[in-house]
């Protein structure tokens, strides 16, 4: 994955900063509240949603169990539809032929469409070393683009910024890019689309090269779905005379029938509509309709290895929907910064550390950036229990095991730093198979009750830094239950 | 009916308020309630961090103290759902990894006679009335294994709107977790403490007394952030409210 | 090795711990799901798409054969268009009132040129009630994909009802993979800015439906 998150300090850390930050709290406070309900309403109108949530999971779950075989067709319809088909086994080598085939083409710029797989790869960072610039059209690809930031959220990446942020950006940004702001341009959302739109409209109409990654992919007839709001898209996927997709291997479906499930699902559970206002599909190149040159990347960079991992494999249903972001509460305080990586929130949690491995501090620790809540499970369109890959993720860093990284079995080592929670964890597994000694153990902290601190040092300082420790009884129940007979020798 | 109660180690080493009002609220319906000295705990915090070896012992030892009952009562959503959801799951990875059946047919007998407290009252002994009585403003937190995990609904609800004397108080953004979440409280205590002190002033907006839950690792959480922000807002359990009668009123 | 090989042969080796799963893909996922949502008939249908248009912020307009023409030059006038942009195949008496300069779009029409026109006349493919969408699929009267995104004010006639499905699973039954297809919900709109929703961003800022029956 991109060099962006190298040396990113682990959530905790990086969280605390958010927790404190309190434009930010705001801002994403409002936005993910307001979604929350909106998505709600969207999905109550929809009588059969547990019967779409389960097609889906079992489309997503079939393809993967012959994924194989589908990327093998998805390759034969698009070639015969007239693309070009390559393959990526990491974001390296994705970067070098997409930079490859827009040298190719004697272009030095190329219009995006938001995508998350070449912001997986670094592909702006690549084609920049390259002499390539490349312009973000996505409104909030956009606002991150100009602010020298980085994306917070999957489908709304500019979400930590509000509305008078977003203006102060555009004002003193834009015309380094291109078109300056309108002058006076005030934070009502309309002007600020309007400025966009002034702005992005001349690099659409000039582009020769346009890059987007998709939604769903369709094996059986070769075709290609991007689901969008504002237009970018069908800019990108349109004007340009070459067309260069880059695509997660896990993003295809069998067959043109599939689409009916996510196209039903993907708009309610992402911006809570219906239908969201565009979806482009094409299917190879349509003759003077659209790009002259079509080329397909298929991205592995860790999928494979992901895909390995018995528990860990369902995080490839995703459709990148992001509502486990929006009702997400550890999301809602710590903001997508502290996620360290282009996935944040609850799936990012379970897909980061398995596409990248559990051996940076950020990633060691994004498996524990969870209170297992459940409410990202609940709303997940294609059911990803994503609390039980948290917690087998969780087993993975403190107890090591197999696992596959760059296609290689190997045996990781339990992760560095969990030696004391061991030790406690494995005395207390001790005690609770020898209930004497358990109950000494109560004993003497009831007896010793008043001796107690109310705050803790060192690592107990995490508690009681904003909490008070309960008041110890001065006996334990099964003390009371013992003296008392089960309470028939009460006296009160 | 055998019935054990499982307490869970928190409870019994913090709270035997709850533990001794579950008992008077049991016998009180004529439920023959025993409480097998031998148990300890069901080793969620274990399985939850990342032990799964660690828990798997706890579980078997689960098995063999509460196996012969015909039904196990816990006044705890998580750990309740812990035998029921995660000790199926401790057995299929258990055989997944080539360990055989043997976890899982150990583990099989405890599973479904395992029921949560207010789980218990409304589908098992088949009363939502219990004849308790608290004159007190109360608003209720769905904890979110009793919520989302166990499928809870309605039951608790149900049984605090008939009891005497008792007010309630809807809950703002009552399905959003407390911030517990077992270790995540100390690991990630920056985000805990956040979204604690969310629900604690949520709380507090009700004008309620006490804020209720059917789990006290919950209100272990909420109860120290209520006193450190100095809020007159009392923690308790519900079983301590079913418990309490006209004859014999909770404090 | 390819990376093609390499990455087939990683997809197997992943695979490996999965039992034989014979199942063909028909059975492999159960369709359970509605076809639709309520049974409707043709005309409430039709009802239901022009709610659900106007919802998202389409102008929705009905007319008859006869006065459609009038309808297309009033609305072209109003928006004081000084040219219309026209798919190869459209009717040729949808514009026979129209005051506007036609201009055809041809293969080698600018993209430039697209942008100086004013309004875009289509026809569409299918129309879902239950979404309020629009479905082009370039065949004649509705033109290569870039001309009902360029201009800012497009025209989309639906011949109701027989254009008119309930249902997104039914729109996909009448829709050719192999033609490249935009789906259009309303005018271009964005919740990038505190995930709310706004319309009028890069494509047609105004979109007005014609129902035609």
């Amino acid at each position: 994955m991109s060099g962006t998150y190298l040396g990113m300090p682990a959530f905790p850390r990086a969280a605390r900063d958010a927790v404190n930050d309190r434009t930010l709290r705001g801002n994403l406070r409002h936005a993910t509240h307001t979604i929350r309900a909106k998505r709600a309403r969207a999905v109550a109108e929809v009588s059969d949603w547990a019967a779409l949530r389960e097609a889906g999971k079992r489309i997503k779950d079939h393809t993967l169990r012959h994924l194989d075989r589908y990327l093998v067709r998805l390759e034969e319809s698009v070639t015969a539809a007239g693309g070009t088909v390559h393959w990526a086994a990491d974001a390296e080598e994705a970067n070098r032929i997409v930079t490859r085939l827009v040298k190719e083409t004697g272009e030095s710029e190329v219009v995006k469409v938001k995508s998350m797989a070449t912001q997986e790869i670094g592909l702006n960072e690549a084609l920049e070393a390259e002499g390539i610039r490349a312009y973000e059209t996505d409104l909030a690809e956009l606002i991150v683009q100009l602010g020298k930031d980085r994306p917070s959220h999957i489908l709304v990446p500019a979400i930590h910024r509000n509305r008078a942020e977003i203006r102060d950006i555009f004002r003193t940004e834009m015309g380094a890019w291109g078109r300056p702001a309108p002058e006076g341009l005030t934070d009502t959302p309309a002007e600020l689309a309007e400025a966009a739109r002034l702005h992005l409209r001349e690099k659409f109409l000039r582009a020769k090269v346009g890059i987007s990654g998709a939604n769903f992919m369709v094996a059986e007839t070769g075709t290609l779905v991007v689901v969008e709001s504002e237009g970018n898209g069908r800019m990108c996927l349109t004007l340009p005379e070459t067309l260069i997709s880059v695509v997660g291997i896990e993003k295809v479906v069998p067959a043109w029938r599939d689409l009916e499930v996510f196209l039903q699902t993907l708009p309610r559970s992402s911006t809570a509509e219906r239908m969201n206002p565009y979806t482009s599909m094409w299917t190879g190149t349509t003759g003077e309709d659209g790009p002259r040159a079509f080329h397909l990347v298929l991205l592995d960079n860790g999928r494979t290895d992901t895909l390995a991992d018995r528990v860990g494999r369902q995080a490839l249903r995703c459709i990148r929907c992001s509502a486990c972001l929006n009702v997400c509460p550890v999301y809602e305080r710590a903001g997508g910064h502290a996620y360290g990586s282009v996935y944040p929130g609850p799936i990012g949690a379970i897909l980061s550390p398995q596409l990248r491995g559990t051996a940076s501090a950020i990633d060691a620790s994004l498996p524990y950036a969870s209170s297992l809540c459940g409410a990202c499970y609940e709303v997940c369109p294609v059911a990803i229990d994503i609390p039980e890959v948290l917690v087998h993720l969780r087993e993975r860093v403190v107890q090591g095991g197999p696992a596959v990284r760059e296609g290689n079995r190997v045996v990781l080592r339990p992760a560095k730093g969990h030696a004391a929670e061991r030790a406690a964890m494995r005395a207390a597994g001790w005690a609770f198979t020898h209930p004497r000694a358990l109950r000494a153990g109560q004993r003497l902290a009831s007896r010793t009750r008043r001796l107690h601190p109310r705050t803790l040092p060192g690592p107990g300082r995490a508690w009681t830094g904003t909490r008070d420790l309960p008041v110890l009884p001065p006996e334990p129940f099964r003390d009371w239950w013992e003296r008392t007979r089960g309470g028939k020798d009460e006296t009160r | 009916m055998r019935v054990a109660l499982f307490l869970t180690c928190v409870n019994d080493t913090l709270y035997p308020d709850t533990g001794r009002a579950v008992v008077k609220l049991l016998t009180r319906l004529g439920v023959d309630v025993d409480f097998p000295a031998a148990q300890t705990c069901c080793g969620q915090a274990h399985y939850n961090t990342g032990y799964r070896h660690e828990a798997e012992p706890l579980a078997r030892h689960f098995s063999d103290v509460f196996g012969e009952y015909e039904a196990i009562v816990s006044p705890s959503g998580s750990c309740a759902a812990m035998v029921r959801e995660l000790y199926p799951r401790m057995g299929e990875r258990a055989r997944a990894e080539g360990h055989g059946d043997a976890l899982a047919r150990t583990l099989a007998p405890v599973v479904p006679k395992t029921y949560e407290l207010t789980e218990f009252l409304v589908d098992v002994v088949g009363v939502t009335d219990v004849g308790a009585w608290y004159p007190h403003k109360v608003t209720y937190h769905p904890t979110c294994h009793g919520l989302r995990g166990l499928g809870l609904g309605e039951r608790p609800r149900r049984l605090l709107e008939a009891v005497k004397g008792l007010e309630l108080v809807e809950l703002p953004g009552a399905e959003e977790c407390c911030g517990f979440g077992g270790t995540f409280a100390v690991k990630n205590s920056d985000v805990s403490a956040a979204m604690g002190a969310d629900k604690v002033r949520n709380a507090v907006s009700t004008g309620a007394e006490v804020l209720c839950a059917a789990d006290n690792s919950c209100l272990l959480h909420l109860g120290g952030t209520m006193t450190r922000l100095g809020t007159a807002l009392r923690p308790v359990h519900i079983a301590e409210i079913l418990a309490s009668t006209e004859e014999e009123p909770a404090v | 090795m390819s990376s093609r090989e390499r990455i087939l042969g990683r997809v197997r080796r992943a695979l490996a711990d999965v039992p034989p799963d014979g199942a063909p893909y028909e059975e492999a996922v159960p369709r359970d799901y509605l076809r639709e949502h309520g049974e409707r008939t043709p005309a409430e249908a039709v009802e239901l798409l022009a709610e659900n248009l106007a919802d998202y912020r389409a102008v929705v307009h009905r007319t008859g054969a006869a006065d459609l023409p009038h309808l297309v030059a009033r609305l072209l006038a109003a928006r004081g268009s000084r040219e219309v942009l026209v798919p190869p195949g459209l009717p040729a008496g949808w514009l026979s009132a129209a005051g506007p300069v036609r201009v055809d779009d041809r293969a080698e029409s600018t993209v430039e040129r697209l942008d100086r026109v004013d309004s875009v006349v289509t026809g569409c493919a299918v129309a879902i009630a239950e979404t309020g969408t629009l479905v082009l699929d370039g065949s004649p009267d509705q033109g290569r994909r870039r001309i009902s995104l360029v201009p800012d004010h497009h025209i989309c006639v639906v011949r109701v009802p027989e254009q008119v499905v309930s249902s997104v699973p039914q729109a996909l039954d009448r829709l050719d993979p192999a033609r490249p297809s935009t789906w259009i919900s309303g005018p271009s709109a964005t919740s990038d800015i505190e995930l709310d929703r706004v319309e009028g961003v890069h494509g047609p800022r105004t979109l007005e439906v014609i129902l035609l029956g």
